[in-house]
């Protein structure tokens, strides 16, 4: 009785698994296998029309990209984005989190909203707005720097700027989402630790740093990875904004992967290229875990 | 007093910065052609016009996009609804052989950047006859790991006793599912729905790959076509980019709290 009872949900077990199991294996696993494999061949424009003259490899797709200053280039560019973007994406989220928090603050919710309204824009849609906002005739931006008595930045004209700029977007566009984590992070810190902190004479800043801080610790480890590994993958933003430019100022790794893969349909190529991000990403991982479990 | 007052400034300079993109988007899809780009760039519509609205959906025929976005979103949802509330409550109440093993397994692969596998896969859809299909542009959203996951974690709650007492009165492990479970997990149900409809209808990168043809372009992939030709446009592509935004503001402002509580199921994993 027991046992078939054990096999009945086993039996039924599986028939729940399946359907999802199935669909992420053969459209996720399977692909990502692939990759592996698609990666040490020639695949090119001949081999999509018949796939059997594609030529096995070895290693030359990966020496090919480290000999390539293209790569370089956009992997500084992605390391740029990651760097400094990423940082500054967490800063803007912390310090919005905490003014939401504060103490005495009228309408919270509303706040709240306004923040995280551009986070569930359509990328494509406000890339689109900022190219104008950004335009140094035409734009906001410009016109706001002209109020503060700045002279004009051709924002995505300049190789110099199109890059910042860019992060400029990005970090207006997610801040609202690690903002939620932080907020719900902060609620999570006693009370108590505060006013002991009070009582003890600690000011505001002292109270953030040896209080606030070390509570987020998990949270902020959680956010850091998420941002970065999100930053890694930039892609839309210049492919609308600049299409890479100028000189390729703007041209990411992935964005590099999609001109390889499908405007050259060198697929072997972008496929390395993909797995050379990969590895980047789970290093940078690894790192900043080792960094912050050495802090915390 | 002073300080509340200089936290409100703060937060109200803040709101200001963020909003103003999204309400210049606004106010200069109503310029009459031409009107946005002056010295210096106006804020308010001199006279507001419906004209660019009008000719995206005449000349520029985006209601098809808006229909393929749209069809594509809603599927998903569906789809990946019951395929993650299925595996999802499997994997925290349903005991099977491998079940942590597999479990372990699909959390690991959370790490892998969607891109890596996204050449092989769409030479997998061409081998199918997926390319330039609806079909195809759902295929990466009928099913995710993170679904799986916040299903899961909310199902861990579900009182054994009250699953044993259904199969004691001789329930099936299916009638047991839609009778007791489903109406327990709605509310992430909510969050997910809310989750998948929104990343479906932003995404870019894959409906981009896999879509070849202005007639079945999502509104992202179309809108992105369209800024290439209309640069000059100002005003009409900040219309297109109403349109693309609006919904899912729509849907966002609905189930905004089930969304937000998405945003803090999936922080609690690290």
């Amino acid at each position: 009785m027991r046992s078939t009872i054990e096999q009945q949900q086993n039996r039924a077990a599986w028939i729940f698994v399946l359907p999802a199991l199935s669909l992420i294996g053969l459209f996720f696993f399977v692909p990502v296998l692939g990759g592996l494999v698609l990666s040490l061949t020639d695949f090119d424009i001949y081999a999509i029309g018949s796939p059997d003259t594609a030529r096995f490899v070895a290693f030359d797709n990966y020496r090919k990209i480290f000999a390539d200053h293209l790569f370089w280039k956009a992997l500084g560019n992605t390391f740029t984005n990651v760097l400094i973007g990423a940082p500054l994406s967490v800063l803007v989220s912390l310090g919005a989190a905490l003014l939401v928090s504060a103490k005495g603050v009228r309408l919270p919710a509303l706040f709240r909203s306004i923040y995280f309204a551009p986070v569930v824009t359509t990328l494509v849609a406000v890339a689109i707005v900022w190219r104008y906002l950004y335009h140094p005739k035409y734009g906001l931006i410009d016109m706001g720097l002209g109020w503060l008595g700045l002279p004009p930045i051709d924002w995505l004209g300049d190789p110099h700027w199109a890059m910042p700029a860019i992060i400029l977007m990005a970090v207006w566009k997610n801040f609202g989402y690690n903002m939620i984590i932080f907020i719900a992070g902060l609620q999570s810190v006693p009370q108590e630790l505060y006013e002991a902190a009070e009582v003890d004479g600690a000011n505001a800043w002292q109270r953030f740093r040896h209080v606030t801080l070390p509570s987020l610790g998990p949270t902020l480890l959680f956010v850091g990875v998420m941002t970065m590994i999100g930053n890694f993958q930039l892609f839309a933003e210049p492919y609308v904004m600049t299409q890479g430019g100028p000189v390729r100022a703007t041209t990411s790794v992935v964005l590099l992967m999609y001109e390889e893969g499908f405007r050259w349909w060198r697929m072997g190529m972008a496929a390395a290229l993909a797995f050379v991000l990969f590895v980047i990403t789970a290093i940078g991982t690894l790192i900043q875990m080792r960094l912050q479990r050495g802090r915390g | 007093m002073k300080r509340t007052f200089l936290l409100h400034l703060a937060l109200i300079g803040l709101a200001l910065l963020t909003l103003t993109p999204l309400l210049w988007m606004v106010s200069a899809s109503f310029m009459p052609a031409g009107d946005a780009n002056s010295v210096p760039p106006p804020l308010w519509p001199r006279r507001a016009t419906l004209a660019h609205y009008v000719e995206l959906f005449t000349r520029l025929n985006l209601a098809r996009n808006f229909a393929n976005s749209l069809l594509v979103a809603v599927s998903a949802t569906f789809i990946s609804l019951i395929t993650n509330s299925l595996a999802g409550y499997a994997f925290a109440k349903l005991r099977f052989r491998g079940r942590d093993r597999i479990f372990a397994l699909l959390l690991g692969a959370l790490v892998i950047p969607a891109q890596v596998g996204m050449l092989p896969l769409f030479l997998l859809l061409k081998s199918m006859g997926l390319v330039n299909t609806m079909v195809g542009a759902i295929v990466p959203g009928m099913a995710s790991i993170f679904g799986i996951f916040m299903i899961r974690q909310y199902a861990l709650s579900i009182p054994n006793d009250l699953l044993d007492a259904a199969r004691v009165d001789g329930a099936g492990e299916f009638r047991i599912f839609s009778s007791i479970v489903v109406p327990v997990i709605k509310p992430i149900l909510v969050t997910l729905a809310a989750f998948t409809f929104l990343m479906m209808w932003n995404d870019f990168m894959w409906p981009l790959i896999i879509l070849s043809d202005d007639a079945k372009y999502t509104l992202p992939v179309a809108l992105a076509n369209l800024s290439g030709e209309h640069v000059q446009d100002t005003e009409l592509m900040m219309a297109g980019s109403v349109l693309t935004i609006l919904p899912v503001m729509i849907v966002f402002v609905a189930l905004q709290r089930a969304y937000i509580r998405g945003i803090m199921a999936g922080s609690v994993k690290g």
